[in-house]
């Protein structure tokens, strides 16, 4: 190896980990980088504001299974990721971030754009750094990328002083790493997983319940073998949706908060849980005291810390989802025939015509469930649907099925606003080939409508449909329900035109008035080669049902009846 | 469940920031440290000596988040009745007159303290021990009146050939 200079190092780290795309905004900072980048065939995204650099690297890490990279300069760059950094760690999304820093001597001197990002990031960091010298370079990225995407994934971020870039060293580029306080493979303990397997064969109501875990280990086939083994139903978090096709005779959807009513219902009937890859979230559980309080509950999840945090486990594996459910089925088959579960599922089944069969509702209104329905069926399967947060995130939960893993991308741990545009974005760039689609709210999309910049000047299209009940929806949903219809800095108006938003940025509009021209309208943004935004007016009464209010348990399920 | 205090006995990485990461994850996380006290040991690593007072569940889930933090090479709980356990205090007794400076001293030598700082007004007293003795050897002083106090927190080893070992 040659001299080489920090930047040139770094780039050269990040071809060797084969990155080959990078969201982000340069500045002073990290000027270095970006002059190196100028030369290089790693792909650079230019968003308009660095929040979305980490929502893109999201987006492209929950849709491709690799690692999503986002690089911004120091100061108020670094600090605009923070919003970002938080969500990918809430959801255990693998990104690494590279902020540019001032010079090593100006550190702690309240430098121009200087910003502590280590001491601010490492609460919502997995892991982070600030490179000290030109030389620690290889070993930093080789050693961000192994703790990002191994073990429970999460965010990495790496700060590089303005002069480490510039600094000139012969590098090092190691093959591997290892970190001595850091063992990502925990295999389960067999005598554990016997026990749960035979625990498993004695429940005559089993349920499971799978999160992101599944999806992030690709262990939906493993998920599948199980469950139709034991033929127990599948229930999962909001993060786990897609882990079992939503179309699957054992499939129940999302549980929780705003659950479907036989998933909420089940859970209480059960008498064995099989949780896989989840952290319990008060979102999924409603209150921990009440949650499946009858029930045995086995635990299958990658980070100890995450068993008998929230709610207590009776058999505890801690192992990554598709490790556990392998053994676990391979116990499973040894001990026993696939079961007889035909009580139970009749009950299921029961429950399912009993929700399902109710009539849907005459009126000349778009309504939400009948939107996501239709989008559902103009779209095909493997499309990727992310969702902004709020009302138009749990309607999509609720009532737009989702056939694949990694196709349905969206805020939940921090519940970001904002997150579903870019996060398209980044998902298209990982997945070009098939139709991406934003499912928004109008309060949301505002939060990050900038990026129209980036999706038409990048030529990445995407679909942003706007659910527009010209309301942050959510809030007032619970001010109509909680707060005696109070409306407290709630309503937004009729602005913006989001047709001629679309335009002003060239991209395509369209506003759509029934469900013909939704029809039409989704039919043709899929296949345009610009982004679209779909304008669709819906009443600002309408209601996610069913709900459970924050702090209740799922006994008290609101159905809206 | 019962509240009680635990010991907790951190191998880290000896660079700058893990200290705060450590404490930062206390914080946020709602525990809270009843003493910690750090210093350089083996192999590149500091040992963090942690007590916290909690239940069974409260410490098996901080020692888990511990676990967590890269940084942490490996952190175990020590059992307090089965392990040496040790604090180190400096006092400043006010002295004034000869009377006391001599029954300061003989205090002193029956907790096994030494005297490290002679004035005319003060004497400074170096004792080691449990936090219990220290407790009760700084009792003992206020009569005197305590001008200043610098405790280390405890810091600890498991009794007999049993340690804490690295992977």
């Amino acid at each position: 190896m040659n001299m080489m200079t920090g930047a040139q190092i770094l780039v050269e780290a990040l071809k060797k980990e084969g990155v080959d795309v990078i969201f982000g905004l340069p500045g002073g900072a990290i000027l270095p980088v970006f002059d190196v980048l100028y030369d290089s065939d790693i792909r650079f995204i230019l968003v308009r504001h660095e929040q979305c650099s980490a929502h893109m690297a999201e987006g492209y890490a929950k849709a491709s299974g690799r690692v999503g990279v986002c690089m911004v300069t120091s100061g108020p760059g670094a600090t605009n990721l923070v919003t970002g950094i938080t969500d990918a760690y809430m959801d255990s999304v693998p990104i690494v971030a590279f902020t540019g820093q001032v010079p090593r001597s100006m550190i702690g001197k309240d430098g121009f754009q200087e910003a502590d990002i280590i001491g601010i990031t490492m609460p919502i960091t997995k892991y982070n750094v600030q490179i000290r010298s030109a030389k620690e370079i290889p070993y930093e990225v080789k050693k961000a990328f192994f703790l990002a995407s191994t073990g429970r994934t999460g965010p990495v971020l790496i700060d590089l002083p303005k002069d480490t870039q510039t600094e000139t060293t012969v590098p090092e580029f190691p093959e591997k790493v290892s970190v001595r306080g850091y063992h990502p493979d925990h295999e389960p303990h067999p005598l554990q997983v016997k026990k749960a397997a035979q625990l498993l064969l004695k429940g005559e109501k089993p349920l499971i319940l799978a999160g992101g875990g599944v999806i992030s280990s690709n262990a939906s086939p493993e998920l599948m073998a199980v469950a139709e083994h034991l033929v127990a139903p599948v229930a999962t978090s909001l993060m786990g949706k897609g882990a079992i096709p939503e179309n699957h005779p054992l499939s129940l959807g999302v549980l929780g908060m705003h659950g479907t009513r036989e998933a909420n219902k089940l859970i209480l009937e059960a008498d064995l849980l099989l949780a896989v890859g989840l952290r319990f979230s008060d979102r999924t559980t409603g209150k921990f005291d009440e949650f499946a309080s009858d029930c045995k509950i086995i635990h299958i999840d990658i980070d100890a810390a995450e068993i008998g945090k929230n709610v207590p486990a009776d058999i505890p594996l801690v192992t990554d989802a598709k490790r556990g459910l392998k053994d676990l089925y391979k116990a499973l088959t040894e001990l026993s025939d696939k079961k007889d579960n035909t009580t139970w599922m009749k009950r299921v089944q029961e429950l399912r015509d009993l929700f399902r069969s109710e009539p849907e509702v005459k009126d000349s209104n778009l309504k939400p469930p009948k939107l996501m329905k239709e989008l559902r069926s103009l779209l095909p399967p493997d499309t990727i649907v992310t969702t902004e947060v709020g009302q138009n995130q749990m309607w999509a939960s609720l009532f737009f099925k989702v056939y694949k893993p990694r196709t349905f991308i969206t805020s939940g741990g921090l519940g970001t606003m904002g997150f579903g545009f870019p996060a398209a974005i980044g998902a298209k760039v990982a997945v070009p080939n098939v139709p991406v689609v934003d499912i928004a709210g109008d309060g949301s999309f505002i939060m990050t409508e900038q990026e129209l910049a980036c999706s038409v000047t990048e030529e990445i299209p995407v679909v942003v449909l706007v659910l527009n009940n010209r309301m942050l929806g959510m809030v007032a949903q619970w001010q109509r329900l909680f707060y005696q219809r109070r409306y407290s800095a709630v309503e937004l108006g009729d602005v913006p035109d989001f047709v001629k938003l679309a335009e002003a940025y060239g991209a395509q509009g369209m506003r759509v008035q029934s469900y013909e021209e939704f029809r039409k309208a989704v039919n043709e943004a899929v296949k345009s080669e610009v982004t679209t935004v779909i304008d669709v007016p819906i009443s600002p009464e309408e209601n996610v049902f069913p709900m459970v209010p924050a702090g209740k348990s799922l006994r008290e399920t609101i159905t809206g009846e | 469940m019962a509240s009680q205090t635990w010991i907790i006995a951190a191998l880290v990485e000896h660079k700058p920031g893990v200290l705060y990461k450590v404490s930062n994850m206390f914080r946020r996380r709602n525990f809270n440290i009843e003493s910690i006290s750090v210093g350089a040991t083996e192999q590149g690593m500091a040992r963090m000596t942690i007590t916290i007072t909690g239940d069974e569940s409260t410490v098996e889930q901080l020692v888990k988040q511990m676990a967590k933090l890269v940084d942490i090479v490996k952190v175990s709980t020590l059992q307090p009745g089965n392990s040496v356990v040790r604090e180190l205090a400096l006092i400043k007794v006010h002295i004034p007159n000869t009377t006391a400076r001599s029954d300061v001293i003989q205090y002193a030598n029956i907790f096994r303290g030494r005297v490290v700082d002679v004035s005319p007004e003060s004497l400074t007293i170096e004792v080691t021990g449990t936090s219990d003795k220290i407790n009760a050897f700084i009792e003992l002083m206020r009569s005197f009146g305590v001008m200043e106090l610098a405790r280390t927190g405890i810091t600890a080893l498991a009794r007999g050939p049993k340690i804490i070992k690295v992977k």
